[in-house]
C-alpha cells in the first residue's frame, strides 16, 4: 500500500542525504520524493510516497524522526488532504490529430503548454490516477517525454502541517542554524594545504 | 492521521554550567576556540593523529596544557581507544584525525561506537574551504562518509560557528540515546578569527530526549506484569548507559522477575543477585534462553532487541506479552512485535514501573530455571584436565580479580576469546566489561584497552586478545608504553580464527578455509616494544603469569598458548531460535 509521509526539515546542506540514505539503507521503497520550502523560515517540507505495510511505515516514519535535522513528520495517507502531482507530457501530434489530443487534454483538465508541427506538451496539475488516466489515453499517439514532480499533500481545512513554534531562538543562533555548514559568500583567502 | 508518538520531552537544555567560559567574548582563532570548547566541556584527552590539515591546531596544543593529546599509532585505534574511555566513565571521548586517509581510517571505530550507543566526539580536519569539492591532496567527503554511521555530524564553514557547533555536538553525542558526533573542520578555519561565544542554551527542535513515560502507558504495562506467570527480565546496555542498576534491581526484587542480560548488558545487574539468571543469546546459557523462550511476558530493558539476543526473531516466544522501555522509539516493534512499547529512559521509567506494579513471587517459575540450570550445568562448565583452555584462563584471570577488586576491567576482542570471558568472568558490576557488541569489531581490543586505562589510571585493565584481532592493531602497544599505561594483553593463542574456525566446523562440514594462521613470536614483539613478556602453555603456569603481570608496573603481554579445536557452547546455531539452543557438536544437524 502506498503511504503519504510528509517530513518538515532543517534546510541545511546535507539533508536530503540523509533522508536519501535512510531510505536505501534500511531498503525502504520511495515512489516519489518532492522537497520544497515552506512558510516557515529555514524549514523545508518532504512529501514522501513510501510503499509497504503498515509496520514498515511505522519504522519509516521513527527512523526518519531520528534523524536531528527532520523536526515532524506525519503520516497524512488516511487524512482528507489535497493530493497533487504535476505531469508534464510531450506528445507526438501533427495538425491532422492535434484537436484529438487536445480533446483528450480537455477531458483530464490538461493544458497544452507548448505546440510545435509535430509535438504537443501538455501540462497536467491532478491526482495520481487522473495523470495515469491522461497518460493511458495519450500513449496511442507516442508519449515522447514524460516528466511527474511525485506527489506533494496537503490537509484539508484549517489543521495544518507546521512548526509552529519559531520563538526561543536569539538572532544569534538563527543565523547559525541557517548558515551553518554553507560556504561563506565572498572570496576567501587561499590556503594550500 | 497519525503523528509520531513522542513522551514529554525535552529539546534543548542549557549550556552553561554556572559562569560562562573563561575566555568568553574573546577574539581567538578557530584553533584556540576548538580548544577552549573542549575544556568548557571538559572533554580534555584527545585520542589523535597529526597530518597536514590539522597542523594549525596541533601548533596551538601547547597553549592549552589543559588538553591531553594522546598519540595514537593509527587513527582507528585512536577512535577505538576514545570509545572505551567513554564506555569505562560514562563520559564523552575524544578522537581527532587529518583528512582523507585520516578521516577514512576512524570509520571502523565511529561505527563501533554507533551500533553500542557510546558517546564520542570523532573531529576530522579538511582540506581548505576554496580547495573542497576539488579532489585535492588528501580531499575524501569525510562528512558524506561518515554520515549513515554517526548520530548526527557536521562540516563547520565558519570559525564563529565552532562553539555553537560543539555546544550542540556535544549535547547530542551524551544526551538520549548516546551515540557518536562528528565535526569536519577545514583548514582555513583553524586558521580564520572570531570571537570565541559558547551558547547560553542549546536548542535542537528536531530532537528530543524522553525522560519518564507516559503513565497510562506505566500502568498498562504494570497490568500485564501483574498477571503474569512467568516473566522474564531482559536487560540491556541502556541498564549501564544510564547508570539503572539499582533501579532495575529494585523492580526484579518486588516483583520477583528473573533477570537475563544482553552481551552489553553483563554488569547491569550483580551476577550474585538471586534473581540473576547471567546472559541470553547466541551463546547466553541454556536456562537462560528456555527462560526468554517460556516467558509469557517478556520485559525487555535499555535493549535493541538484537539477532545475536533473541535469535531467529519469528519464533522467539510468539505467544508472549512483550513490554519493550527503550530510550530510541525506533527500536519498538522494529525486530519483534511489542504489544507495550514504552518511550522513556530506564533511570526514570523503572521506579515508575516499580511503583506501578504489585509486590509478587513466582517460585514455581524461578524453580523450572533453577532445575534447568542445574541439569544443564555442564555445557557451561570450564573444562578440566591437561590442556591449557580459554575458559580456564580467563576465569582465573577473574578469580585473581574477584570481590575485593572494585577497579578490575575486563576488554576483549570478538569471537570465541569474547564469548568465553562473558561466560566465565562473573562480569557484576557496570563499566566493568568493555566489548565490541553490535559492529563485532576485531582488534577492538588493544586500542580499548589504552582508552580504558587513560580513562581510569588507577584500574586493573585486562584485555582478552584473540590471536587474530591483536594483530589487526597492536601498534597501540607503542602508544602504552608512552602513556606508561600498564595494560594486561592476555593473547588466546590458538593459531586460529576461533569462531571461524567453529562455524566451519558445525556447520561447512568441516571444511577449513582461510582460518588457521602462522603467527609471530609474540614475546618478541613484547620484547620489540620494550615491554614485559609472559609465555604461558599449562595450566600450572596460568596462576603464576597472573600475579606477576599484575605486579609488573608497566604493560605486560601474556602470550597463553591455549588449545586450537574447542567450541563456544552453548549455542543458537545461526538461523535458529533460542529454543533450538545445543550443547555439543552431536546435537548440531
Amino acid at each position: 500500500m502506498l503511504h503519504t509521509v510528509v517530513a518538515l526539515v532543517e534546510d541545511r546542506p546535507g539533508v536530503l542525504n540523509r533522508v536519501a540514505s535512510l531510505f536505501r539503507r534500511r531498503g525502504f521503497n520511495i515512489e516519489s520524493l518532492a522537497v520544497g520550502t515552506t512558510h516557515e523560515d529555514g524549514i523545508s517540507r518532504m512529501t514522501i510516497i513510501v510503499d509497504g505495510h503498515e509496520g514498515i511505515v511505522d519504522q519509516v516514519e521513527k527512523q526518519l524522526m531520528k534523524l536531528v535535522d527532520v523536526i515532524k513528520v506525519e503520516d497524512l495517507t488516511q487524512t482528507e488532504a489535497v493530493n497533487r502531482e504535476l505531469a508534464l507530457i510531450k506528445v507526438r501530434c501533427t495538425a491532422a490529430n492535434r484537436r484529438e489530443v487536445l480533446e483528450i487534454a480537455t477531458v483530464f483538465r490538461a493544458q497544452a503548454v507548448d505546440l510545435s508541427p509535430e509535438s504537443v506538451i501538455l501540462q497536467a496539475v491532478a491526482q495520481r490516477d487522473r495523470v495515469n488516466g491522461l497518460l493511458d489515453n495519450l500513449r496511442p499517439y507516442g508519449v515522447m517525454e514524460l516528466m511527474r514532480t511525485g506527489r506533494v499533500s496537503m490537509r484539508r481545512g484549517t489543521e495544518v502541517t507546521a512548526y509552529g513554534d519559531q520563538n526561543g531562538e536569539s538572532e544569534e543562533m538563527h543565523r547559525f542554524h541557517h548558515e551553518s555548514g554553507r560556504l561563506p559568500e565572498g572570496e576567501l583567502p587561499y590556503v594550500s594545504d | 492521521m497519525t503523528t509520531t508518538q513522542r513522551p514529554p520531552a525535552r529539546s534543548h537544555q542549557h549550556a552553561h554550567e554556572g559562569a560562562p567560559p573563561e575566555a568568553q567574548g574573546r577574539v581567538l582563532s578557530g584553533a584556540d576556540i576548538l580548544l577552549e570548547c573542549l575544556k568548557h566541556a571538559r572533554a580534555t584527552t584527545v585520542f589523535g593523529y597529526p597530518g597536514g590539515v590539522v597542523l594549525p591546531l596541533y601548533d596551538r596544543l601547547p597553549a592549552h596544557p589543559e588538553v591531553r593529546h594522546i598519540l595514537v599509532r593509527h587513527e582507528q585505534g585512536g577512535g577505538h581507544a576514545a570509545d572505551a574511555y567513554a564506555r569505562a566513565t560514562g563520559e564523552l571521548g575524544v578522537a581527532l584525525a587529518t583528512s582523507g586517509p585520516g578521516a577514512t581510517n576512524l570509520v571502523t571505530a565511529v561505527q563501533n561506537a554507533m551500533m553500542d550507543s557510546v558517546p564520542v566526539l570523532f573531529l576530522t580536519g579538511n582540506v581548505a574551504r576554496n580547495l573542497i569539492g576539488r579532489d585535492g591532496f588528501q580531499e575524501a567527503d569525510a562528512t558524506g562518509i561518515l554520515m549513515p554511521a554517526v548520530k548526527h555530524n557536521y562540516l563547520v564553514m565558519r570559525a564563529q560557528d565552532l562553539a555553537p557547533t560543539f555546544a550542540e555536538a556535544i549535547y547530542l553525542a551524551t544526551t538520549g540515546r548516546p551515540g557518536p558526533v562528528h565535526i569536519d573542520i577545514p583548514k582555513d578555519v583553524f586558521l580564520e578569527e572570531a570571537e570565541f561565544r559558547w551558547p547560553e542554551r542549546v536548542h535542537v527542535r528536531g530532537y528530543q530526549v524522553p525522560g519518564a513515560a507516559d503513565e497510562d502507558e506505566i500502568r498498562a504495562a504494570a497490568e500485564a506484569i501483574d498477571a503474569a506467570e512467568r516473566p522474564i527480565i531482559l536487560a540491556g546496555h541502556g541498564i549501564v548507559i544510564s547508570r539503572a542498576s539499582e533501579e532495575l534491581q529494585a523492580f526484579a526484587e518486588r516483583a520477583g522477575i528473573p533477570v537475563l542480560t544482553t552481551l552489553l548488558g553483563l554488569g547491569g545487574l550483580d551476577q550474585r543477585h538471586a534473581l540473576s539468571y547471567g546472559m541470553m543469546g547466541m551463546h547466553g546459557s541454556y536456562h537462560a534462553n528456555m527462560a526468554a523462550s517460556n516467558a509469557d511476558v517478556i520485559i525487555g530493558l535499555g535493549m535493541r532487541m538484537d539477532d545475536r539476543a533473541l535469535g531467529r526473531f519469528a519464533d522467539l516466544n510468539p505467544d508472549a506479552t512483550v513490554i519493550h522501555v527503550d530510550i530510541d522509539p525506533a527500536e519498538h516493534n522494529k525486530n519483534i512485535h511489542t504489544a507495550f512499547p514504552i518511550v522513556g529512559d530506564v533511570k526514570e521509567t523503572l521506579p515508575q514501573l516499580t511503583a506501578a506494579v504489585r509486590r509478587a513471587s513466582h517460585p514455581e517459575w524461578v524453580r523450572w530455571i533453577d532445575d534447568l540450570a542445574r541439569a544443564h550445568a555442564a555445557s557451561l562448565s570450564v573444562p578440566e584436565g591437561p590442556e591449557l583452555t580459554v575458559q580456564f584462563v580467563v576465569q582465573q584471570i577473574a578469580r585473581a580479580h574477584a570481590d575485593d577488586d572494585e577497579d578490575a576491567i575486563i576488554v576483549t576482542g570478538v569471537g570465541q576469546h569474547q564469548m568465553w570471558a562473558a561466560q566465565h568472568m562473573n562480569i557484576s558490576r557496570p563499566r566493568q566489561l568493555i566489548t565490541s557488541g553490535g559492529l563485532g569489531t576485531m582488534g577492538f581490543e588493544v586500542p580499548a584497552a589504552l582508552g580504558a586505562q587513560v580513562a581510569r589510571p588507577g584500574a586493573s585493565v585486562w584485555s582478552i586478545c584473540g590471536d587474530g584481532g591483536f594483530q589487526m592493531t597492536f601498534q597501540e602497544i607503542a602508544t602504552m608504553v608512552d602513556e606508561q599505561t600498564p595494560v594486561k594483553l592476555a593473547i588466546m593463542n590458538n593459531g586460529y580464527l576461533g569462531m571461524v574456525r567453529q562455524w566451519q566446523e558445525l556447520f561447512y562440514k568441516d571444511n577449513y578455509v582461510a582460518v588457521s594462521m602462522s603467527q609471530p613470536d609474540f614475546i618478541k614483539i613484547a620484547e620489540a616494544y620494550g615491554i614485559k613478556g609472559i609465555r604461558v602453555d599449562e595450566p600450572g603456569q596460568v596462576d603464576e603469569a597472573i600475579r606477576e603481570a599484575d605486579a609488573h608496573p608497566g604493560p605486560v603481554l601474556l602470550d597463553f598458548r591455549v588449545t586450537a579445536d574447542d567450541n563456544v557452547w552453548p549455542m543458537v546455531p545461526a538461523g535458529a531460535a533460542l529454543s533450538e539452543t545445543v550443547e555439543s557438536a552431536d546435537e548440531v544437524a
